[in-house]
């Protein structure tokens, strides 16, 4: 028969073994461990956003649904261009009308539900185009948060979405500070960015860069020293998206202003 | 002890074992921890091969030139030369086998994407030079009067 004291005892010793979780053990692997503190790897994809070159045609947005399979009609997107125009007093009107898909081919700047707004030119104070797209972050938030591994980073950096395991539970794209990740209309699993990995992978360039005319988006490898992004990255004033959130991204920009969020 | 103390822990053990069988069964093999470690590379590694194999639609003008070289060298001294053939013509896929003729978008909204006058200093557009949609030949299409692969050139037809 057992006895209080033993019964105590036991129960302690169970529930202490139980709370060991088996991660615990594997942090000890020595190979695991270098591999968290430096990858040896020789690709780490970035991308490069330069501001003052992009029109806001959109072109990119359009290569990229189609690309990647996102439905035209469908108000959602991989990548969208935004529409920044101040006013002289101020007022900061951002918009981005379908994602951009059909370029900005007009001066009336969509408010929502609100309408839409004409701001005089001799009004505006400064006006540009910023794209968007997902920041491939080295702390990727929305992998974080799966509760399954169906989102994870790969050893090149890009962040990939594994359609047959997604449970669709939309945790990861609350937990984007970005907003660039959506439920695929067709698959109904999250889907986002990746930066075309079907092309990089191919020695090809991302469809959008491949898209832009003007030379506003450009992708490339931070462990070459040689590639022409990489230097640029290294040697101009570049800034990235949410700093503040400590998520590292990777998508540079060149020419990003205060307004832009 | 008697086993009525017992039988909840064999149910239990029992629960726990079929859940490590049904694992067994439903966890592929290559689902793991990979080179990013246990917090980002959580994950199934055949995936990565899976997006690999994504089917590549925008084929760029490298592909287009063996065929098509008079039009790629028209386009190449032009002020459009730095615009890929697939903006317009849309993607390349496998043509000429898939599909045989491409869908070319020839409709004004294709121009104005660019063309519609936008005066925004602070940024490249500013500097295109454009036009009211509203104004310059409502009804027209531009192919009608400019030549697209070479704007300083006469329409073709």
């Amino acid at each position: 028969m057992i006895d209080r004291r033993g019964f105590c005892k036991k129960a302690l010793l169970i529930a202490g073994g139980l709370a060991i979780p088996i991660s615990a053990l594997e942090i000890f692997d020595p190979k695991n461990l270098l591999a968290e503190k430096d990858d040896q790897g020789k690709v780490r994809w970035a991308f490069l956003v330069d501001t003052y070159n992009c029109v806001g045609c959109g072109f990119c947005v359009k290569a990229c649904k189609v690309e990647n399979e996102v439905p035209l009609d469908a108000n959602v997107t991989r990548t969208w261009v935004e529409r920044y125009i101040l006013t002289r007093a101020g007022v900061p009107y951002i918009d981005s009308p379908k994602g951009a898909r059909d370029g900005f081919t007009g001066k009336k700047i969509s408010l929502g539900e609100e309408g839409v707004i004409e701001i005089r030119d001799e009004d505006i104070s400064k006006a540009f185009f910023v794209p968007k797209l997902c920041n491939q972050c080295d702390n990727p938030p929305c992998v974080q948060v799966c509760p399954v591994g169906a989102t994870y980073q790969t050893a090149d950096g890009v962040v990939l979405v594994d359609r047959d395991w997604c449970i669709g539970c939309g945790y990861c794209i609350m937990g984007c500070p970005y907003g660039v990740r959506f439920f695929h209309p067709v698959y109904h699993v999250a889907e986002k960015c990746n930066f075309c990995y079907h092309r990089i992978t191919k020695e090809m360039k991302s469809a959008c860069v491949d898209a832009c005319p003007f030379g506003a988006r450009r992708i490339g490898n931070l462990r070459d020293p040689n590639d022409p992004v990489t230097k640029i990255i290294m040697s101009e004033r570049v800034a990235v998206l949410k700093e503040e959130y400590g998520t590292k991204p990777q998508v540079f920009y060149l020419g990003l202003s205060r307004e832009v969020r | 002890m008697k086993s009525h103390v017992w039988r909840p822990l064999y149910i239990v053990l029992g629960i726990i074992g079929l859940l490590l069988i049904g694992q067994l069964f439903l966890v592929p093999d290559d689902f793991g921890v990979w080179e990013r470690g246990y917090m980002y590379g959580w994950h199934r590694k055949g995936n990565e091969a899976d997006w690999k194999a994504f089917k590549v639609k925008y084929r760029t003008a490298a592909y287009c030139k063996d065929c098509h070289e008079d039009k790629y060298n028209d386009l190449r001294q032009s002020p459009h030369a730095a615009i890929m053939c697939e903006n317009c013509h849309g993607p390349g896929l496998t043509h000429p086998e898939d599909p045989p003729t491409l869908t070319i978008e020839r409709r004004r909204e294709l121009c104005i994407r660019c063309h519609s006058r936008l005066p925004y200093q602070a940024s490249g557009r500013g500097a295109i030079r454009g036009i009211n949609p509203a104004t310059h030949y409502p009804e027209a299409e531009c192919v009608m009067c400019h030549y697209p692969h070479n704007p300083k050139r006469e329409a073709k037809r």
